[in-house]
């Protein structure tokens, strides 16, 4: 037994994620051979961790380069900025393919989906860091530090400089967590007190989909278990979402202790926050608070001195994959295995973490948690709506003169906000991110509340010159590259989509295909099996529906083209033969 | 009994606690189209091909538990054209080659089409490459005619104890892989008597050496209909070595 054990058996076993991470950094890839070394350490068929290194999309089975370039490809922090390509631009510079390492296997560039930097401008992440505000200029002054194999530590620190620009703080960022305070009135209540709180202040999770959160804290401590876990979801991967970055960086102990919180209630033991891969750069500062509060007695055994109160928390970084932030998916990804959302029922409120009862919810709503029980269930109510209480955190960006962070009571207006970004010539706002909704002027006057427009935080803002086509072409290659594969509609449907809106811009597009591309919507949406797939197609139904002039002005007069165009079906061809005259092209239709 | 009854189409069927609704509606001998169902393994919900509607909601009928007076539909014509266009979706993803594949006539992939009124494939096809696995002496492995089912997964880990397969990737990159140290059929510990082997609907796994024992005309799908043969298969046992 004793060489199946990777690491000294007074530590925590290391997670398969982390192993498999390392070995990512160590070699630049994972070789087959590395695979069957951790599979007979963790005594795993080698074919889970196979499956594992294919699925997450910051495991590489080919080497990557020493510098290991990924653009973000999102509307607002995506690397095409003002008709440049600055991913091509840097490719270019560099002299390599896209996706494919440099044959001194100095660097390799390719795209990810957003990296959370979108009130940073374009932004990269290199070797796992984020660098922002990129440039034209700035793409130039990268090439040569490349170039000259310049270490990334001598690199300019201002270029690496994330900052986290609140606008507008309110219930939560306005105030002044004292670190403590939360677990003091833990422990000064008892777990059906403090749940009566949280159930008078009419809490819901911040994630979207607004379900009641002393209801669920309720189904886990009442479902028959083991063992209970809390689980905080610090993986907000919707295009556009940037809250969490600040929440992590700034209210962490607030989250720590609403994780407590939760755990006193349920009777949990064990947390673990699942933080996104991109946010990896985080890591030691949220590790190094998590050791002050074991210091300080506020995690560990006897939390405060309460012989009965044991919590502590452990930290899994994801490594790259949208679906994990659905919770069975997360889920499945802290059991190490690759981040397929599970059939539900059963929910993980009572079948979650290694089948025990779990309670899963996201970063704002853990710290909204803390706060109440400091403050009381009133003052949270002294704000939102009636079905909303409190406030939302909102992560504002794209086509506005002030992207950032803002704080609104629920029930604040659409136009407000946007006012408040200074967001003028508004032409479209997608609320919720790619996932939401896409609304247009004359739903402006609607509310943000789980009762009228309900969001996880995302707001991308697209302004009059900008072409909403390819805003839905940019989404639908978000979901193609993101779905999990495991169901048929969502598989195959997100990737057809990816390429009838392709046509359509093309110019190649027809009425049929148009409505071709409303059927397929509507299939995905209703016969996929998780969430991901059923809100796949919504971004296409509201703009075919709120903004056809999108499609039409694109339509060919034709009855029929076919999907198959001629002459790109001769690249290949023209590549071989390393033609590119006029002669090797047919004439366009 | 009326606690223990729920209805599909208007028809009143009655379940054991617990069953999902596709056991029981099999056990009821009522149809519900479906690929990577098999009685007996655990039910996995990715071909979606058993959507049923409960009130204005779509469910797998393979994973959603039956329960009392629930009023499902089932075999109307939009479900049926979401189930055709899902077939043909699998048909477009890979490399099915009907004319010349080997297991045409025993293909449940190409009996649903014919089921469903399938007439073309509606969707441009994928083109992807996908590798053959020749390796091993017996078993033939053709990724291209692979839908993802997963019931080589769990035939081999439920039935044969041996946990062959596996599914890795993700979105249409999602293939079979082989738990073995080469990641070849050869490698690992396979047999032609497996349930992995001969539960593959489509003509993904192959026995090797038997081709066209059977002629075509005379072949499980020339004779039968997809659902008679579904609803046979309910009242069988699974397989194993012995019915070999």
């Amino acid at each position: 037994m004793n060489q199946c054990m990777p690491f000294n058996s007074n530590s925590e076993p290391e997670h398969l994620l982390h192993r498999l991470y390392a070995l990512q950094q160590q070699y630049l890839f994972i070789s087959p051979e590395s695979m069957q070394q951790v599979a007979a350490e963790f005594n795993l068929p080698v074919s889970q961790i196979s499956a594992v290194v294919a699925f997450y999309a910051f495991f590489s089975q080919q080497p990557c380069g020493r510098y290991h370039i990924l653009f973000s490809n999102c509307t607002s922090c995506g690397y095409l900025k003002e008709d440049q390509n600055l991913l091509l631009e840097l490719c270019q510079n560099l002299d390599v393919t896209p996706g494919k390492t440099g044959l001194d296997g100095l660097v390799s560039i390719d795209e990810t989906s957003c990296i959370g930097m979108c009130d940073h401008g374009a932004a990269m992440l290199i070797n796992g860091i984020p660098l922002v505000q990129l440039d034209i200029e700035r793409i130039a002054q990268i090439a040569q530090l490349i170039l000259t194999e310049t270490p990334l530590a001598d690199w300019p620190i201002a270029w690496f400089q994330v900052s986290d620009i609140v606008y507008k703080a309110g219930l939560l960022l306005g105030e002044n967590f004292t670190i403590g305070r939360c677990l003091k009135s833990v422990l000064a209540n008892s777990a059906d007190a403090l749940l009566a709180t949280i159930e008078k202040s009419g809490l819901c999770g911040r994630g979207g989909a607004g379900f009641n959160t002393s209801k669920k804290w309720q189904i886990c401590r009442q479902a028959s278990g083991s063992t209970r876990y809390v689980v905080c979801n610090a993986d907000e991967g919707e295009p556009g979402t940037f809250k969490d970055r600040l929440l992590l960086t700034n209210h962490a102990e607030a989250m720590f202790e609403g994780m407590a919180l939760c755990a006193f209630v349920i009777g949990a033991e064990k947390g673990f926050v699942y933080l996104r891969g991109e946010y990896r750069y985080l890591l030691s500062s949220l590790q190094s608070k998590l050791d002050q509060y074991r210091q300080w007695g506020f995690l560990g055994n006897n939390i405060l001195g309460s012989p009965a109160f044991n919590f502590d928390i452990e930290i899994v970084v994801g490594v790259g994959a949208y679906i994990c932030g659905e919770e069975s998916a997360l889920i499945e990804s802290l059991e190490g295995k690759p981040g397929i959302p599970r059939v539900r029922p059963p929910f993980p409120v009572t079948h979650g973490y290694l089948g025990q009862p779990t309670v899963v919810n996201n970063v704002e709503t853990f710290i909204a948690a803390a706060t109440i029980v400091s403050h009381g269930s009133d003052w949270f109510r002294s704000v939102g709506t009636a079905q909303s209480s409190g406030s939302k955190i909102l992560s504002i960006s794209g086509d506005c003169l002030l992207p950032g962070i803002y704080e609104y009571p629920f029930g604040i207006c659409v136009q407000q906000v946007l006012d408040d970004c200074k967001a003028e010539n508004v032409q479209a706002i997608q609320i919720g991110g790619p996932a939401g909704r896409l609304i247009g002027k004359d739903d402006f006057h609607r509310r943000i509340c789980f009762e009228d427009l309900s969001t996880g935080g995302s707001i991308l803002i697209f302004g009059q010159q900008c072409d909403l086509l390819t805003i839905n072409r940019n989404f639908a290659h978000f979901f193609a590259h993101e779905s999990c594969g495991f169901c048929a509609p969502c598989r195959v449907g997100t990737k057809l989509l990816k390429s009838s809106l392709h046509k359509i811009a093309d110019d190649r597009g027809t009425q049929q295909d148009k409505m071709e591309i409303k059927q397929l919507s509507e299939l995905v949406k209703r016969y996929s099996h998780c969430g991901l797939g059923h809100t796949a197609a919504h971004h296409i139904l509201d703009s075919l529906q709120h903004f056809p002039q999108a499609f039409e002005k694109h339509l060919t007069q034709y009855t029929f083209t076919p999907q198959l165009d001629l002459d790109k079906a001769l690249e290949d061809a023209r590549q071989i033969t390393q033609r590119d005259d006029a002669a090797a092209h047919l004439k366009s239709l | 009994m009326t606690h223990n009854t729920f209805f599909i189409d208007g028809e009143e069927i009655s379940f054991l606690p617990g069953q999902t609704i596709m056991d029981a509606a099999l056990t009821a001998e009522v149809y519900i189209p479906h690929l990577c169902h098999y009685p007996g393994l655990t039910p996995h919900g990715n071909c979606r091909l058993c959507s049923v509607e409960i009130g204005n909601k779509s469910v797998a009928a393979c994973t959603t538990p039956a329960a009392a007076g629930q009023h499902i539909s089932c075999n109307t014509p939009a479900l049926n054209e979401a189930r055709k266009s899902i077939t043909q979706m699998l048909f477009i993803e890979g490399e099915h080659i009907c004319p010349s594949c080997e297991k045409t006539g025993n293909c449940k992939l190409q009996a649903m089409g014919y089921y469903l009124g399938m007439q073309d494939e509606h969707y441009p096809q994928f083109y992807q490459r996908r590798a053959i696995d020749a390796s091993h002496a017996s078993i033939l492995l053709d990724h291209g005619r692979c839908i993802l089912c997963d019931l080589c997964v769990r035939a081999s880990r439920e039935v044969d104890g041996k946990n062959v397969f596996a599914i890795a990737g993700r979105g249409t990159d999602a293939h079979l892989i082989v738990n073995s140290s080469t990641g070849k059929l050869i490698d690992s510990n396979i047999e032609v008597s497996d349930l992995a082997v001969n539960i593959c609907p489509v003509g993904a796994i192959m026995i090797k050496k038997q081709g066209y024992e059977l002629p075509i005309g005379q072949r499980i799908y020339d004779q039968h209909t997809i659902d008679e043969i579904g609803l046979q298969e309910n009242t069988a046992k699974i397989p194993n070595q012995d019915d070999h």
